[in-house]
């Protein structure tokens, strides 16, 4: 028995241990394929249903014909969609681009203060999205600040941001980057932490300036993590939905001018779309079908491109 | 001569001070805003139209009192407590369970199973939410806090097998052959030795999902409407609506429901940036 067992530690490829190890695996197993895997490929199906548990029929492709083309779904769809990828911009070129900047600033060795920095360009990214959009949905209200601003003779300061259709969405990115920008930032610092001192130091010797030595040796060299916050952001932007919750109701106001992909889905999948306000779970699924083939047509070429040595 | 005047400018240089000013501008841009949030929790009603930037003339508790009051704040911070503490915990031991096997048991099925896992990772759950609402209904799981454990757990397992089984890797076999050929048992092998040494990618672990768990809207959104079972953030939703020309009152209940993990990151920055930043910068 015992032999049996340390062959089973050590021996690589031989593998007695299948009978025992499996048990080991199957609580995680059972509660991740039961609550992730399993309704997310179910979704994919139920993308060519109509209706709910019970009273469920088959439609074959007809919640995609109705999100592509019909008159109201399809104007909302793509509304949603422009929107999101506007909201997706934003973050992959400023914040992630300033988390660049930051982070560069942060690895450099006689800076002083930067563990004080980095706490602080991190605190947003601890509060909850819900409690930064109500902040700021207050913060830039009008009659927040008016009259205190009209009497510093700043009054072109208190317009309304959030309602007007041409601000709405583009203060609600900024918004976002504010609160995000920490995570780049950190993820750069971890990368940049990890370059050889000696290899910045050569490169000081033979008379590269900063921007040089960016580009040259600091980017190549961390363009996996360069990969993988571009995944991210990706990611985590065709999901954003708390901000727009907060900040311009899941209608996506001003008449739809932030609506997301993720406040759409909610109307359209769960709490019902105004004004009937039932729920088309199968226009629903067909959302969230959509999204997945999506994400995999972009992760899966980023992170061939970017994780390649694995 | 020409050394010295190097020395000098390297001294400038050394100053940073373009790069202190972005730095200082940007804590300027963060702190601006939280400390409206703070300061204006602390007037009173009128007091927030004519001076919404200043210190307040009159400083007052009584939003707080009265938010504490009003509603069942308690119940609230009882329930979100709950679901990150029971998320939390089976997380890490079904985790660690998977974790330890899939570290150990070489094979194309372990190899398939952990790939499986590291899918997870990459997509995101809220996709599967439709399918979801109806699996708790059937379950009759609506409107209990066992739905938001469920979901989770199964939304923190991808990350925790990922970072679990990489750090039981690069431990030294050398601990488990001697336990082995004394005689031990896998499962003792799992609690006496695993188990310790892998405390610190466990906290990684914990922070990396106890920030997303608390600071969730969507979830208890769709699956809790019982007054009794909401979470903090889902009572924000519903307070901040109801006091809403009430303005103190809506900054001093952010003010509350921020205050938690704000206070936490504070007092161990260091282990959140690490935890939050964990499974996307590999080893």
């Amino acid at each position: 028995m015992q032999g049996k067992g340390i062959r089973a530690i050590r021996g690589g490829g031989l593998n007695p241990g299948a009978r025992y190890w499996i048990w080991y695996i199957l609580p995680a197993l059972a509660v991740y394929v039961l609550f992730m895997a399993y309704p997310m490929i179910d979704s994919v199906r139920l993308s060519l249903y109509e209706g709910t548990t019970g009273a469920r029929t088959f439609v074959g492709t007809d919640n995609y014909v109705r999100l592509f083309t019909d008159e109201v779904i399809s104007k909302r769809f793509w509304g949603a969609f422009r929107n999101t990828w506007v909201f997706f911009a934003y973050h992959m070129l400023l914040q992630n681009a300033l988390g660049m900047l930051f982070a560069v600033i942060l690895t450099n060795r006689t800076m002083r203060g930067r563990a004080f920095y980095q706490t602080v360009i991190f605190i947003p990214c601890t509060i909850a999205v819900m409690v930064t959009g109500y902040l700021f949905k207050l913060l830039l209200n009008p009659q927040f600040g008016g009259y205190a601003l009209k009497d510093m003779g700043l009054a072109f300061l208190a317009k309304p941001w959030l309602g007007d259709k041409d601000t709405a969405l583009n203060v609600v990115s900024l918004v976002s980057v504010w609160q995000w920008v920490g995570i780049p930032t950190m993820m750069f610092v971890a990368g940049l932490q990890g370059i050889s001192e000696d290899l910045l130091e050569a490169a000081d010797i033979e008379g590269c300036n900063s921007w040089q030595t960016f580009v040259h040796i600091r980017l190549p060299l961390i363009l996996p993590v360069v990969g993988m916050i571009a995944i991210l952001t990706f990611v985590s932007n065709f999901n954003a939905f708390d901000i727009i919750y907060a900040m311009e109701t899941p209608n996506g106001a001003p008449d739809y001018s932030t609506d997301l992909i993720g406040s759409l889905f909610y109307r359209y999948g769960i709490a019902g779309e105004h004004p009937v306000g039932i729920p088309l779970p199968g226009v629903g699924a067909a959302i969230s079908t959509s999204v997945f083939m999506m994400l995999l047509l972009g992760v899966v070429p980023m992170l061939r491109a970017t994780q390649g040595k694995e | 001569m020409a050394s010295e005047k190097k020395t000098k400018s390297l001294r400038i240089a050394n100053l940073h001070i373009p790069s202190h000013l972005l730095m200082a501008f940007w804590t300027l841009i963060v702190s601006f805003p939280v400390y409206l949030l703070i300061i204006n929790s602390l007037k009173t009603k009128k007091a927030i139209y004519n001076n919404p930037f200043g210190i307040p003339a009159e400083w007052t508790l009584g939003n707080y009192t009265s938010v504490v009051q009003g509603g069942n704040f308690f119940q609230y911070f009882g329930n979100s407590t709950t679901v990150v503490v029971v998320s939390l915990f089976m997380i890490l031991l079904l985790g660690s369970l998977a974790a330890y096997a899939l570290a150990h048991w070489r094979s194309k099925m372990s190899k398939a199973l952990y790939f499986f896992f590291l899918l997870g990772m990459m997509l995101p759950i809220k996709i599967a939410t439709i399918r979801l609402l109806e699996l708790m209904k059937v379950f009759q799981l609506f409107n209990s806090l066992w739905s938001l454990f469920l979901v989770y757990i199964a939304m923190g397992l991808p990350t925790a097998v990922f970072i679990l089984t990489e750090f039981v890797h690069g431990l030294p076999k050398d601990l488990y052959e001697a336990a082995y050929i004394d005689g031990a048992k896998r499962l003792k092998i799992y609690y006496s030795i695993v188990l310790p040494l892998i405390k610190p990618a466990l906290a990684t672990v914990a922070i990396y999902n106890l920030v997303p768990i608390w600071n969730d809207l969507w979830f208890p959104l769709i699956f809790i409407t019982q007054e009794d079972k909401k979470t903090v953030l889902l009572a924000v939703t519903r307070l901040q609506g109801q006091y809403a020309t009430d303005w103190p009152r809506v900054f001093a209940l952010l003010t509350l429901s921020a205050l938690p993990v704000i206070t936490l990151y504070l007092t161990m920055s260091k282990q959140f940036v690490a935890g939050l930043t964990a499974g996307a910068v590999k080893g």
